[in-house]
Formats: C-alpha cells, structure tokens, sequence
C-alpha cells in the first residue's frame, strides 16, 4: 500500500505512527521509490533531541544521498538496528522492517502540522514523476 | 536539460516498454535503472544480463596501419595482432594524457575496428582523421551500428541456445568472431566491462531491437541499466573515461601501462617513457572503505592531516556490501599501510588502499 490510511505523512516524504506520546518514524513509498537502492542508513542516536521538521538522520542510496526529518519533536528513544546490515528493508518494505526510529514526543500538538493520507497522495500527485 | 538535442539508441522505446528509468548520460536518454540498480548488479554476477551500449562510436579503418598512421594514433599494436584478437588500449596526445581509451579489433589481413566512448565521438573521430594520411579509408560507423552487452557467468549456455551465435561460446577472451545472426554478419567478441563472462554483439541499428528482445526471451536474461553497469565496472576497478581518466591523466598516472608496448611507436611515448623513469606527480589507486558510506566523485583523500588526492569515481560497492573509490593520489600516499580519511559531505570515511579488483570472483576469464 503505497499511502498507509493510519499515518500522518510531511512534505519531504517521512511518515509517522503515532501512539500516545511514542512516534514511530520512516520514509514513504515514493521516496523509496525517487532514491532507489540504499546502500546505508544513518540512524540516529537514541537520546538525540529533534525538532518538528529539523534533521533527524541520512540515507545513502547508489546515485544520491538524502536527508530525513523529523515529523515530530522530542527525543530519539530507538533507532531500527537491522538497517546497520539491511539498509535495502527501506525500499522492500518502507511502512514495515523498513522503519528508522522511535521518538518520545514533547508537543502531541504539532500533529495538527502534518499531513493526513489522502492530503499526501495528492501532494505527491501534484509532484509528478 | 536541452532534451532537444539528446540523443536516443535504437533501444529507446524499448527500454520505456520495460520499465527503464531514463536518465541523461553523455548526451545520450539512458536506462538507469529498470527494476533496482542493487538486483541489476547481483543479477548480473548470478546470472546474466543485457545492456544497450548501442551509444558507444565503433571506427572502421581499412588499408595498412602503418603507412595510413593508425598504428601511431593508437597504442594497440595494430599490424602485430591476429585477425579475430581485439585489444584494450588507448588513443593519447602528446603529453601523453588520455583522449579515450578504447578497444581495437583485427577483423582481417586489412581491416580494423576501433570502438570508443560514448562521451565524444565526433572529437574521436577527427583525432584520428585529423592524424591519417589523407584518402585513407576511415569511417564513422556509430550510427549504423548498435550494441548490446551479454553479461554473467550464464551468458556462455545463453549463446550456445542463439542459432548462429552458438560459435562464439568457443571464443577465447578478448577475441571475436563474425556470425550470422537474425539475417546480418554481426560481431561477436569475448569481452566486457563487469568483471563476469560474457560478449559484445555489434549488429546493424536496424537489428538491434530484434536481438535485444531475442536474448530476453531467454528465462535467465534480465535488462540491466546504467547504474548497475557502474557498480560492476567500479567492483572491478576498470576506469571510466571522463571520471578516472581525461587528457590530463596519463596511462602511467593510472597504473594502466602494462596495456601498452612500448616497443612500438605512438603519440605520446616519449612522454610514457619519461614518468615511468622519473616518476609520475599522481597514482590512482583504489580504496575501500571499511563501512558501507559511499565515497562520491570529488571526495578529498587525506592522510595525515593533509590533503593528498581526490576521488574520481566512488559508490557502493554491492557484492562487497562496502563504499570503494578510485582516486588519484600524491604517489607516496598510494603505497600507505595505513587508513586514509574520505572527506565525505556528511562524515569521513575510514578507508585502505585496496589491490584492484576489489571484487575478485568475476567469472570472466574462466
């Protein structure tokens, strides 16, 4: 399922599942998609203090490095291990073995910043290919 | 991006057809990519498959090399090899700096095929014109020919189920043979750019699509695109003209010169002759890093707290699950026991300088 109906979704392509105060966070099918293979995934480290929208972590794929953002503030509580050795779970499985990292949230507020499915699948209709 | 002016092989809508990701190379609409450049790579080393390389120029010279000024312009020996043998080699300037490196093939008593890169054609071209005897017979057959590469260690029992090609199973590496295939006098060479076993088909343009989809047919044959062809051609530390090689590197430069006999005559010889007595100022050496972070073109090396190179070509190398680069380097530098530091955008990278190929289980030569 390229657009998860449960998840709130940002501009440069990360979602999040938000359970209470614990925000678990990934890349989206289409940036997957734009990337292709990756070769490496720099996770962050847990006790790392991110902000809505600021830099949480990169991801390196054969032609490009990219990036990733938070969708949520607060404090990095985990980071998905088995991307160290299997970086490619990213593009196989981008909302499942491929998520990045688990946050502990400050502001449940700022869901009100982000996208709901149906917002982003038209956001990135609106991108074009 | 002129798209105006870019150029198409006669593959181009079949690469559309099958899912190609189309991406400009060298002036030239390009396959990346079609399923992923990862399974591409492995494919290939596993199995076996096609690229279109219908880009690259193919020079056709017919007369006697020597009195023409081929033999010069090249430092193949051209009148010294077997008709049905083709060499790697180079066509240099006078400071000995590379022009393209290239491949020549005897294809009888007074004919020679010269392929190049894809990057400049016409400036290949009128390199050589420009050193030939006038009124020697040399044409530029690029357009009229397309290529496609067969490559893995299943491409031998592919070709041996191609009716008319199934002769050049039996060819050695390095040489090539002339078959009928699909109706057309098609050449088929031992020879590639992965590392692994496998063939070159020069075949008329107006053929191409049909052998294209021809060696499909075939259960075990995939597409591969651009981005696996330099994953492979990195593994094995073969150099890309325009990355690691330019007219501002010489073959001495990048420890290439045992291609070269030097017991012949050629532009740019003396200039050879005087860096393997003196010394050269760079050495390209390759280097691995000991993570998986890509080195990118452009990356400074360091050794020491200095700056000593940079990277030319770097990536992932896939069948080692670890970065590599080649990179020219201050000669003391390449012979260093210890790590040198990448200067990547986002971190260093820890790396060693690394015998080549880095990957050392190609199936080409078996």
């Amino acid at each position: 399922m390229e657009t998860p109906g449960n998840l709130l979704y940002t501009k440069e392509h990360e979602w999040v599942d938000i359970q209470g105060l614990k925000a678990r966070i990934g890349i989206t099918h289409y940036a997957q998609e734009q990337l292709g293979s990756i070769t490496f995934v720099e996770l962050p480290a847990a006790g790392k203090k991110v902000k809505q929208f600021g830099p949480l972590c990169s991801v390196e794929s054969v032609k490009a490095a990219t990036d990733v953002y938070s969708p949520v503030s607060g404090t990095v509580s985990a980071a998905n291990k088995v991307l160290d050795a299997s970086p490619e779970k990213v593009n196989a499985s981008p909302y499942g073995d491929g998520w990045i990292a688990e946050i502990d949230m400050g502001d449940p507020a700022e869901k009100a910043n982000l996208m709901d499915a149906a917002a982003y699948a038209k956001y990135v209709e609106g991108l074009g290919h | 991006m002129e798209t105006g002016n870019i150029k198409k092989t006669p593959l181009n809508a079949v690469h559309r057809e099958f899912g190609g990701r189309m991406v400009e190379f060298a002036g030239w609409e390009m396959p990346v990519q079609y399923e992923a450049i990862l399974s591409e790579h492995h494919h290939t080393r596993k199995a076996v498959s096609v690229f279109d390389t219908c880009h690259m120029g193919e020079f056709m010279f017919r007369g006697d090399p020597g009195k023409a000024g081929l033999e010069r312009l090249v430092t193949v020996p051209c009148g010294n090899m077997k008709p049905g043998r083709c060499r790697y080699g180079f066509a240099l300037n006078e400071a000995g700096g590379v022009i393209d490196d290239l491949v020549v093939y005897r294809i009888s008593g007074d004919e020679w095929m010269v392929v190049v890169n894809a990057g400049d054609i016409e400036g290949d071209f009128g390199h050589f014109r420009g050193g030939l005897a006038s009124g020697t017979d040399f044409t530029n057959r690029s357009e009229a020919l397309g290529k496609i590469d067969l490559q893995g260690p299943l491409a031998p029992s592919i070709i041996k189920r191609l009716p008319g090609a199934e002769g050049a199973a039996g060819l050695g590496y390095y040489s090539f043979g002339t078959f009928d295939l699909l109706g057309e006098r098609v050449i088929i060479s031992r020879t590639g750019y992965t590392g692994e076993a496998g063939f070159e088909f020069y075949i008329g343009a107006g053929k191409v699509e049909r052998l294209w989809r021809r060696l499909l047919g075939f259960s075990e044959v995939r597409p591969a695109g651009l981005g696996a062809r330099d994953t492979l051609r990195m593994e094995m530390g073969y150099p890309l003209y325009g990355s690691d090689l330019d007219r501002n590197t010489t073959p001495v430069e990048a420890g290439l010169d045992r291609f070269i006999p030097f017991n012949k005559d050629f532009l740019g010889r003396e200039s050879l002759l005087s860096q393997k007595r003196d010394g050269t100022k760079k050495s390209l050496v390759g280097l691995a890093a000991d993570s998986r972070r890509s080195p990118r073109h452009g990356n400074g090396i360091w050794l020491d707290g200095r700056e000593v190179g940079k990277v030319t070509s770097g990536g992932f190398a896939p069948s080692l699950e670890k970065g590599i680069a080649l990179g020219y380097v201050e000669p003391a530098a390449a012979k260093s026991p210890g790590p040198l530091i990448i200067r990547g955008e986002k971190a260093e990278i820890e790396a060693r300088v690394a015998p080549l190929p880095f990957y050392k289980c190609g199936s080409a030569r078996g």
